[in-house]
This record gives structure tokens, sequence and C-alpha cells, in this order.
């Protein structure tokens, strides 16, 4: 039973607000595993290190990702405009950039397994996998909700008036974007400057 | 009363369940009432359980040199009695009240989420089940319930991997809940019912869901490591191979103490308003009481590493951990006070609900004492791991929380069932349970100091007679407890068969679940009140005369109908549809909790083929959840 916005105590969609508070959630997940990494980037129990990080690679994909959220603010705006055909272009525009960023990080983490970097190698190879690979699979879901978004738009579940649920996969759409600026950051560049550059 | 519009079309598997009555009536159920009995009875199976698990433990120890049981059982039932206390019993207790009570204190008709709603009742029972099923798969968890790695990692077999399962299975449950109790309390209050109108129940489930929200993800880290550790052979925790066990204690506290609060908060909740209730006066100090329980939600974050002292983190961790566990005492000292100054001067009337609070607040007094104790380093150095540590954390868990909730039972027991618990076997419990109580965890305090450690399937004879003297005290303590707990058993069932009607008011109550019929209609109320005090059904049933003294007010002066009168209006005071509408109820939050099951099982068993079933199971529940057909009106 949930009840438009206005007859709510604050004003605010209870699914809106209930993505708000899952978010808040989600943050400590991913600190707790970025906190996990930043402890053992070091260890690694004699195998390879942040040395195999590709910062280029990883630059472009993470380039890809974020303008994904560029597209998902598109895709909302459309909606916010009851434009469903253009809400559609655009969620499957998101949806696309997404699987490409999966595909880089498939790539990686095959390259990562050829040089020697396997989950069990080191405290350092499993805190990156199970970190990035969790990540990924947030993506993942973000993908599975973005076509669902769209195939629902279709079905008429849907409805030009509820852009509020666009809005909704948005918010969590962009909170992957955002942990991703973070990983890239405390995760990628900053360990790869300390062990190959000296700091 | 509800809805009779969906889904008149379409294949058997698109339509809605109608039935809102009977026994089935239950598996499809989103009414929170429902949800909260439902919550109610499995605590209660689990909580036989873990009794059980706990009397086979004093048994052992009953007497030096025991040779009862086999170690590795005393390790499984001292791992579980801990776990399913803490993750089945406690924690579930809580939400039977929050689902139960908190729509109704708020003057809402349901929680915001009704079917997550039930997809938490379901993925806990589930995933109770899952935990229990250990034992019959090559044994339960047996490294203790905060599960110290490296121990947990190395210990041949399945059992830890069960536990590291279950509880990431019921995070999930709770993290669902959290997020539908913050989103309810926050957005869904009546008219009038400011955040400093909330009853002080209301208010400790707020911080309480804020604790599962910010803990709960801490733990999952902490748990999907170690399951990563005993599954796939990663070093997470192995020191050998450049890990750290250190990073399980850090992880696994730094939920474990918020737990801890998350445990005795909604208990204090409960106490809040049966005190002033039975003593005939507002709560003292309201506001103090609410911040005081926003500080600890607080600090709860920053005091963790205390029960690391003796793990190699430093001393100036241990000096700051030390300063801020003596903090933490302060905002539960003041709430102490307020209790005691609620009751003085107030008009007490011993029921058992009240003995119960009353009880609480000496217990949970006791508990709090010994528990500031490891405060001070070099004191607890002297006390981990000893019996010590178990009876204070028995003094706040059980004479806190357990005292708490019981007496949230007999006090709500009317509005549930519109039948009043026998006062007689009310009594008899809570004197039996009491002197069993201290019986069984008042001599722990001195074998502690004598130092029996804990987690020891054998109690050595070298600790001397005293040791030994209060072991048997201890365990004729816990038999004391087993009749203590038949008796409410008979007096909760005898009561909800032919207990005295109650009326819908019995104790002269203060807050607006009593305001409407008891037990609570499927609508929980006719008429949404508009709120204009805190403790508004107090207001609206008496004034101050000029000398200050309580005069009823007549039924229909107050500036609000009375209850009567709003059931006389019922058919008008609705959406203006004719009828009330109450969400729908489901079959998926049932089906798609399910799935859990084989999930569990696929990642203990490394089997692809059931992960993958487990995972189609889940996205067909999902999307049967989606596209389920609404109720005109509704927007989901």
């Amino acid at each position: 039973m949930s009840t438009a916005a206005h007859e709510t105590t604050l004003g605010v969609d209870h699914r809106k607000l209930a993505m708000w508070v899952f978010l808040g959630s989600e943050f400590l997940f991913f600190g707790a595993f970025i906190s996990t990494f930043l402890l053992y980037f070091k260890e690694t129990n004699g195998g390879p290190g942040v040395e195999l990080f590709d910062i280029a690679f990883t630059s472009v994909s993470s380039f890809i990702l974020l303008m994904s959220s560029l597209t998902m603010v598109l895709a909302h705006n459309a909606h916010a405009h009851r434009d469903m055909r253009r809400l559609r272009m655009w969620l499957l525009a998101t949806a696309m950039l997404g699987l490409v960023f999966i595909g880089g990080q498939a790539f990686e983490f095959t390259t990562f397994y050829k040089e020697g970097l396997t989950l069990a190698t080191s405290p350092m190879s499993s805190a990156f996998f199970v970190l990035t690979g969790l990540h990924g699979a947030h993506v993942t879901i973000g993908i599975v909700l973005l076509l669902s978004t769209y195939a629902l738009t279709k079905t008429g579940k849907i409805t030009p008036e509820q852009d509020v649920k666009t809005e909704i996969v948005g918010l969590y759409w962009h909170f992957v974007d955002i942990v991703w600026v973070l990983i890239f950051t405390v995760v990628y560049l900053i360990p790869y400057d300390i062990v190959v550059f000296g700091g | 009363m509800a809805s009779t519009t969906t889904s008149d079309a379409g294949p058997l598997l698109a339509r809605r369940p109608m039935k809102t009555q009977g026994r089935w009536s239950f598996l499809t159920t989103v009414d929170h009432k429902k949800i909260g009995i439902m919550y109610f009875w499995t605590t209660l199976v689990f909580f036989a359980l873990g009794g059980f698990e706990a009397v086979f433990v004093r048994t052992q120890l009953m007497k030096a040199e025991s040779t009862f049981m086999a170690e590795e059982l005393y390790n499984q039932l001292f791992t579980m009695h801990g776990v399913t206390m803490v993750f089945l019993v406690v924690m579930p207790l809580s939400a039977a009240f929050f689902n139960y009570l908190l729509p109704l204190m708020i003057g809402a008709r349901d929680v915001a989420f009704p079917r997550l709603n039930a997809f938490s009742y379901w993925v806990y029972l589930f995933g109770g089940i899952f935990l229990y099923s250990s034992f019959f798969l090559g044994g339960a968890p047996n490294g203790g319930w905060f599960g110290y790695a490296p121990l947990s990692t190395n210990i041949p077999g399945n059992n830890m991997a069960f536990y590291a399962m279950s509880l990431q299975i019921l995070g999930i449950s709770s993290l669902a809940a959290s997020v539908n109790f913050i989103v309810t309390i926050v957005n869904m209050r009546a008219v009038g019912m400011t955040f400093m109108r909330m009853p002080v129940f209301v208010w400790m489930s707020l911080v309480v869901n804020f604790l599962l929200l910010f803990s709960l993800p801490i733990i999952t880290v902490g748990l999907i490591m170690l399951q990563f550790d005993i599954a796939l052979g990663t070093s997470f925790y192995q020191a050998s191979a450049g890990g750290d066990p250190i990073l399980w204690q850090h992880l696994f506290w730094l939920f474990g103490h918020p737990e801890v609060y998350i445990l005795i908060l909604p208990a204090m909740g409960i106490v809040s308003e049966v005190l002033p209730t039975f003593s005939k006066k507002p709560l003292f100090g309201y506001s103090f009481l609410v911040f005081a329980g926003a500080a600890i939600g607080f600090i709860g974050f920053g005091v963790w590493a205390h029960h690391m002292f003796t793990s190699a983190i430093g001393p100036v961790a241990r000096a700051s951990f030390g300063l801020s566990t003596m903090f933490i005492a302060v905002p539960t000292g003041i709430k102490i006070f307020n209790w005691v100054f609620t009751m003085i001067g107030g008009k007490i009337k011993f029921t058992t609900a009240m003995l119960f609070s009353v009880g609480f607040v000496a217990m949970f007094t006791i508990g709090g004492l010994s528990g500031v104790t490891h405060a001070i380093v070099p004191h607890d150095y002297q006390q981990t791991d000893t019996y010590w540590v178990v009876a204070h954390f028995h003094y706040v868990l059980f004479g806190g929380a357990m005292f708490g909730g019981v007496s949230g039972m007999y006090y709500w027991f009317p509005k549930v069932t519109g039948k009043l618990m026998n006062e007689t076997l009310g009594r008899l419990h809570f004197w039996t349970w009491f002197i069993g109580f201290n019986l069984t965890f008042g001599p722990m305090h001195m074998s502690g100091l004598l130092g029996q450690p804990r987690r020891t399937a054998v109690l050595p004879a070298g600790l001397g007679d005293a040791v030994v003297l209060y072991n048997l005290l201890s365990t004729l303590g816990a038999f004391v407890l087993i009749v203590s707990s038949l008796i409410f058993l008979v007096n909760l069932i005898k009561s909800i068969k032919s207990g005295e009607p109650s009326g819908n008011d019995p104790w002269d109550a203060r807050t607006l679940e009593w305001m409407t019929e008891s037990p609570t209609p499927e609508v929980n109320f006719y008429e949404i009140p508009v709120v204009a005090h805190r403790d508004e059904f107090w207001h609206r049933k008496y004034a101050e005369d000029e000398a200050g003294v309580l005069r009823p007010v007549p039924a229909g002066a107050s500036e609000d109908h009375d209850v009567d009168a709003a059931v006389a209006t019922d058919e008008h005071a609705d959406d203006g549809h004719g009828h009330i509408h109450m969400p729908d109820p489901s079959y998926w939050p049932l089906v798609m909790t399910a799935a859990f099951l084989p999930f569990g099982y696929a990642v203990i068993y490394k089997s692809a083929p059931l992960l993958l079933l487990a995972a189609v199971w889940m996205f067909a529940g999902f999307y049967g959840w989606i596209i389920e057909p609404l109720a005109a009106g509704d927007d989901d």
C-alpha cells in the first residue's frame, strides 16, 4: 500500500526514502571492503600485487561507467517529461554502458588470472577480487533493474506518471557509480602510486 | 475490510490471494499484526530450543570433571545457545513488537512495505531452519557465537560454514525490516504525531533500526570473507599467508557492540511504556530519555574494541576505548534515573507487566554496573574469558532484554487477544523467573572472579570447592527457570483460550494503540486520530482541574471523538470510496524467500546446479512480486 508522496509525513515517496535508507547501509558495506583492501594491498604472499593494474585500461572503463550516470539522468529527465520513447532509449544506453563496464571487468579478471593473481593467491588478491567482484555484482543487478524498467514500460506496468520508479533505479545506479569512483581512487590509483612510484 | 477490487481476471499465477481469515491466510498475509504474531510464536519455539541447549550445558557443568556429554557436542550446544538466543530469539522478539505496535503507536494502518515485511519474516524463519538443519548435516556451529578466526576458519567440517551462511541470511531479514521500519516511523505518522510526541518505544525502535541498518553490512562483510576462507581457500584471516585474524574481531565487534544495543533498546522502550502507565504518571524527563537513546545509538559505534582489550590493539586504542566505554554508561545511567523518578510519587499498581518492568530496571542496573568494570583495562584483563563476563551479559540480556520483553508480552496481550492474562499465574511466573534467574547467573560473578574459564566443557575440580558449589547453584537455577517458563506457557495458552475479556483499555493507558478496539481490528483505526499531545490517549481521557487533580473527560467532550464515536462513524470515516482499502495478501514473499534454502546449501556444498536453481527461483519470485496485480489506486 504505497501512498502518493503528498500523503506521507515528510512529503517524500516511501520507496524513494527506502532507497536512500538502503544506500546508507550499502556505503558501510563497501566501506568495510575498501578498508580491508587498504589493510592488505601490500600483503601479496609472494605473488603479484597492485603493480599488475593497468591504470590506462581501468581509466577508460571507469569513464564509461561514469558516462552511464549521464545517460541515467537523461532517462529520468525523459520520464519526467513523459517521453517514454526517449526514456526507453536512454535506459537501454545506460544498460549497454554498464554491460561494457562488466565486460571490461571480465577482461581484467582474466588477464590477472593469467598473470598469476588468483582469488586465493594472497590477502591482497582475495580482497581485490571480492571487493571488485561484489561491485560488479551490484552493477549487474543495476543492469537487471534497468532492463526490467525498460520491459515494464512496454507492458504498461510503469506508466508515464510514475517517473519516481525511474528515479529510484537511478538513485541505485548513481550510487554504484559513486562507489566505483571511490574504488578507482582508493583501490587502484593510490596503492599503485605507493607501490610502483613509492608514493 | 480488505479490498475486493483486485484482479478478477488473469491466469491463476497472476492472481493475488484473497483470503484474510483463517489459518492458511497466515502464509500469504501482509498484515503487520499477523506477521507480528508469527514472529512471536516462532521466537517462542527458538527460545525453547535455545533453552534446552542451555540446560544441557548447565547439566554438564553441574559437577566437576563431568562426563555427561562429549566435548564436541558441548561446543556445538554452547555456540548454538548463543547464536539462537541473540539472532533467533531476542532480535526477532523485538521485531514481533515492532511489527505489531509501531503502526498502531504512530496511527498508521500498516507498515510502509507490507510485502517486504512478510519477506523479512519468512527469511528469518528459513534462516533459522537452515541453521538448525546443520545438526543433521554433520554438526552445528561449534566455534562460539562470535566465531573468532582462525579457529572458525580452521575447524574441519561445515559447522562454521553454516554459521557464516545462516547469519548472512538472517542479516538480509533484519536489513529489509530495518529499511521498512525506518520509512514507516519517519514517513507514516498520523497528523500531529511529531517526533517529540512519539512514544518512547517508537523512538527506541527508530534508533534500533538505524543501528541495524549501519551495523549489519559490517558483519556481512566479515561473514563473506569468513565464508570465502572456509569454502574457497582465501586467506583473509590466515596469518600464515599475511592475513590478519584481528580484522575479523574488528568487523565482528563493530557490528557486535551496536548489536547489544539492538538487543536492549527495544526492552528499554517497552519499560518506558509500562512504568508510566502503572505509576499513573507521565514519563519523567521524556526528552532526556529520547536523547539518551539516540546518544547510545551514536556512541554505540565507538566502543567496540573493549571486547578486544586482550587482543593486539595497542595501548592508545585500549585507553581510548576504555574512555568511550565509560562515556556510554552516562546515557544508560540517565535512563535508569528516568525510570526510577517516573515511579517515585506515583500510584503504583503491581501488575505482572509492572513487576517485570521493575525487575528489568533492577537487574539491568546490576548488569550495567558489572559492564562498566570492563572499561577498566587492567580489570578487564583479569575478567576476559571468565564466567564474570557470562554473568554480566546474562544480566543485561536476560535480566534486561528478556525481562523487558516478557513485560511487554503481559502488557500488550490484551491488545492482541482482547483477553487478560491470568495475574496469579503471572505473579508465580515472575517470582520463579526472578529467583531462577538470580540463582543461575548471580553465582557466576563469583565463580568468574575465582577464575572459572568460559567455553570449557569440563569444570576443573582444581578450581576449588567454592567454584564447584557456585556451578551447582547455577544449574539448579536453570531448572527453576524451566519450571518458570512452563508456568508462562500454561498461562499463555490458558489465557488465549479462556482469559477474561479485557475491554479496549484495560490498563488505563496513554498511547494510541489503546484508542482502537482490542483485539485490534484489521484496519487498525476506523478513523486515523489527529494527535495534539504526547500521551494523546491520556489527554483525551483526563484533564486537570484548577487544583491540579485529574478529572475524567466526559465521552465526546474532548476535541476529537472517543473510540465508540469513531466506530459508529465507520462508513463515513474512510478513504471516500465506501471501504478502507488494506494491502492485499501475496504469495510471493513466501515463494521468493524459500529460495534462500537452496541458496544456502549451494554455497556450503559448492553446488553450481543448486546455485543456479536458487538464482532462477529468486529471480522468478522477484518478477512475480513486481508484476503482481494491484488494487485500483495502489501505486506499487
